[in-house]
């Protein structure tokens, strides 16, 4: 099996790499094909496209080795993993973004999912002071402050107390950072992949609260700190608290990844990442917000004027398409399903519009359901490419009336130095040669 | 027993069963209460009103001292390194005066010293992250002398300056009026300040022009984005290797490749942290473990010297940064990365 890849280093993958004459000849193939050239002239060029990338053609009517013996047992992996074909698919770094991994972020190849759930493994990381190991019957959960009886959890008891499970996306704040000012990254999966969307189980904070006696009068905001070696906190108004606030220990039908939190992280919908404190050890219930390092120093937004905005916590309606995107080359013209994510931190995508020519046309494209509120909604629109240029964007609108808007109103308010929260439209050109490239419009 | 009990006894037994079965009841009675104790020693948290405030004061001196042996490794001895978040610059004179940092009108410097609005802030940061290998082992006063040296490195208290939890709450920062919560994100219900258009045709003039586009130079840095999309189905992912120099681009490609250490020894070095400052080919904060290789190579103490340089840090050798001693590593791990490197830090 090939070693996988390290966050940040780029391995050369010994398989599914495809060269200049490889690519070549799959697109020959293809439009012989799709032009209606003879049955034989196609296969043997097909073959041949297939022969330059193992060393043998099971094309029928050649039988497979795999059909003539017998495959590995049951429980040869215990806790299965994706095939080896598919270790292009690996969260990854993008290069001096970080001088460290260990207070780092690797993003999720948003370019190569399907549907809106996030694969575990999959799941975008953000570290501030490395990922810690935790045993969970160390593992306690404080909750102290306005409330009437202070006390402490083990993972016994949170586990006892009546579930939820949800589906909500995490997105972090800084998401799409890096393309304030101008293109600086490369596909999807560095402009928009510190975005992930699971099924989470847990407790609802508000019970955790109620069971040690909330002061609902005096509290208007809680504190949430990590366990982790930067212990991390973040402030929390009381209304999202007593709301929707989730403490997860599930994650897709498991326990939450060491990654995300093992065993415990609070989950905050709709709410930039950070806010969503993983290895969560502590709740403080108090009447005014923390002003703490991370809403002081980071995750602060500059304006034009010099000032920055603090406690920015939603993030706003959002889209971007997945495929075609940057990084891509269509192997021929003809027909292609544009797919993407479209997203609210307020609620739920009421719909979403596609351009194929930078926002001059618009079309609506269909939703796949299930839409959920702050979850990641799947959009889907037929598209003929005809071998000319195209600038492919999506836009979506929410349950609010909030529509997505463009880089250059985005900026018109906010300048290009605010890092949080960009949720502008992100423009995919394809170019006659088939490549896909990240664009701004001018 | 009379008819009267019975019938109370029934009724009860009945409301007891509902409650069972479909209600849920005001408390559980999971948990344990949290004692004083317990509460002391993880409610670490300050606030800017002075809630959490840990009694205790430090000078600027005490805290150069400490910040020169535990901080500048990483954060530069003016505190001016951005290889972490830059501590220093940006304060300008007269900011103290209104409050506003002058230099952010610009975002070209943004450090903690031109943000930062409360010096509670910086105090909780350090006393519950810092220093970042070993956080929470610093004393208050500690905190309280490297957040005082902190606030000297930015001009904002003077040399002779002792900070303690009374003028800790009260101490303007040069930042302090530069925060708003003027904005529609603190809401579910606020209001976006940037709306989208629901035009659908004809919406913007002429053809779509590229105003920025990822630079030739560029396309290869994050590696070979053929590897990074599935091989097969409507798309391949485009083979950026051809963008590398010679190869038709138009300058030298950025090199991603890292070379990264054997198996043992490479989990030694991310377990114990050596890799926030060193990298095997390329200086961070540290040497590289290449040039630690060249250097000592072929020397005949060399395993005993670099143990040593470990185990009690350092400074001078490869520049003025010191290295902060790694009192927690083992011996044994300290000898493997020794060998390591001393095999040419392959």
């Amino acid at each position: 099996m090939p070693k996988p890849t390290e966050p940040g280093r780029i391995l050369p993958a010994p398989i599914n790499h495809v060269s200049e004459e490889q690519y070549r000849a799959a697109k020959a193939a293809r439009r012989a094909f799709l032009k209606g050239a003879g049955a034989a002239t196609a296969l043997a060029v097909g073959a041949g496209a297939a022969r330059a990338q193992s060393p043998a053609s099971y094309e029928p009517p050649s039988v497979a080795p795999w059909t003539l013996g017998l495959g590995a047992p049951v429980a040869a992996k215990p806790y299965g993993t994706p095939s080896e074909y598919e270790s292009n698919l690996q969260r990854r770094e993008s290069p001096g973004l970080t001088r460290t991994p260990l207070s780092s972020v690797a993003f999720a190849p948003l370019q190569s999912m399907f549907g809106i759930i996030t694969p575990s493994g999959l799941h975008f990381e953000r570290h501030h002071s490395g990922m810690p190991i935790i045993d969970p019957a160390q593992h306690r959960l404080m909750i102290h402050g306005l409330v009437k009886q202070p006390k402490v959890f083990t993972m016994d008891d949170l586990l006892r107390f009546p579930s939820v499970s949800r589906i909500h996306f995490i997105e972090c704040g800084a998401n799409s950072g890096m393309e304030w000012a101008n293109i600086a990254v490369p596909t999807v999966q560095y402009t928009a992949g510190m975005l992930s969307c699971s099924e989470w189980t847990g407790v609802l904070l508000s019970t955790l609260l109620d069971e040690c006696g909330i002061d609902r009068k005096k509290a208007k905001f809680i504190l949430a700190e990590g366990s982790d070696g930067s212990a991390l906190t973040r402030t929390i108004p009381i209304e999202m608290a007593l709301d929707d606030v989730m403490v997860a220990y599930g994650q897709n039908g498991e326990m939450v990844r060491p990654e995300q939190g093992y065993p415990l992280r609070l989950l905050v919908p709709g709410v930039q990442g950070v806010s969503s404190v993983k290895w969560l050890r502590r709740i403080e219930v108090g009447d005014k917000p923390w002003n703490t390092r991370e809403e002081a120093i980071h995750y602060i937004d500059l304006m034009p004027d010099g000032m920055h905005r603090q406690y920015t916590w939603i993030q706003e309606v959002k889209s971007v398409i997945t495929s075609p995107s940057g990084g891509m080359k269509l192997l021929d013209r003809g027909y292609y399903q544009i797919t993407g994510l479209a997203w609210s931190g307020r609620g739920k995508v009421k719909r979403v519009d596609v351009s194929t020519d930078g926002g001059r046309n618009w079309r609506q494209a269909r939703l796949q359901e299930p839409v959920l509120t702050k979850a990641l909604t799947r959009f889907r629109f037929d598209w003929n490419w005809d071998g000319s240029p195209a600038f492919l964007q999506s836009r979506a609108v929410d349950d609010t009336g909030h529509i997505q808007p463009t880089m250059a109103a985005l900026r018109a308010v906010r300048g290009t130095r605010s890092i949080y929260h960009n949720n502008a439209i992100q423009t995919w050109n394809v170019q006659p040669s088939g490549e896909v490239w990240g664009v701004q419009l001018g | 027993m009379d008819k009267k009990t019975l019938l109370a006894l029934a009724l009860a037994g009945t409301s007891a069963a509902v409650l069972a079965q479909g209600a849920a009841p005001a408390t559980y009675g999971f948990g344990k209460a949290a004692t004083p104790a317990q509460i002391a020693g993880w409610d670490i948290d300050v606030r800017p009103d002075g809630h959490g405030v840990k009694p205790g004061r430090g000078s600027v001196e005490q805290g150069q001292a400490i910040y020169d042996a535990k901080c500048a490794s990483c954060h530069g001895t003016f505190g001016e390194s951005n290889n972490y978040i830059v501590i220093a610059g940006g304060v300008e004179k007269g900011d103290l005066k209104t409050g506003r940092a002058a230099s952010l009108k610009s975002g070209e410097i943004r450090t903690l010293g031109n943000k930062l609005n409360y010096a509670t802030t910086l105090w909780d940061y350090i006393n519950r992250a810092m220093p970042w290998t070993n956080p929470q082992t610093l004393k208050p006063d500690e905190v309280y002398a490297v957040t005082a040296y902190v606030l000297h490195l930015n001009d904002i208290v003077p040399a002779d300056f002792v900070l303690d939890d009374k003028n800790l709450l009260t101490l303007p920062m040069p930042n302090r009026y530069g925060f708003t919560t003027e904005h529609g994100m603190g809401s579910v219900k606020g209001k976006p300040d940037a709306q989208g258009s629901a035009c659908m045709n004809n919406c913007a003039p002429g053809e779509a022009k590229v105003a920025s586009i990822l630079p030739e130079f560029a396309r290869n840095a994050h590696g070979n984005l053929a590897m990074q999309v599935r091989g097969y189905g409507p798309t391949r992912g485009i083979d950026t290797t051809r963008y590398e120099a010679g190869k038709g681009g138009t300058a030298a490609p950025v090199s991603t490749a890292a070379a990264k250490p054997a198996g043992n020894v490479e989990a030694i070095l991310k377990t114990n942290g050596c890799i926030a400052c060193h990298g095997v080919t390329a200086k961070v904060v540290g040497p590289a473990y290449r040039d630690v290789a060249a250097k000592y190579r072929g020397k005949a103490d060399g395993q005993a010297y670099l143990v040593k340089k470990m185990r009690e840090g350092g400074s001078g050798v490869w520049g003025a940064v010191p290295m902060p001693p790694q009192a927690n590593l083992k011996d044994a791990d300290a000898q493997a990365i020794a060998q390591w490197i001393l095999a040419g830090a392959q």
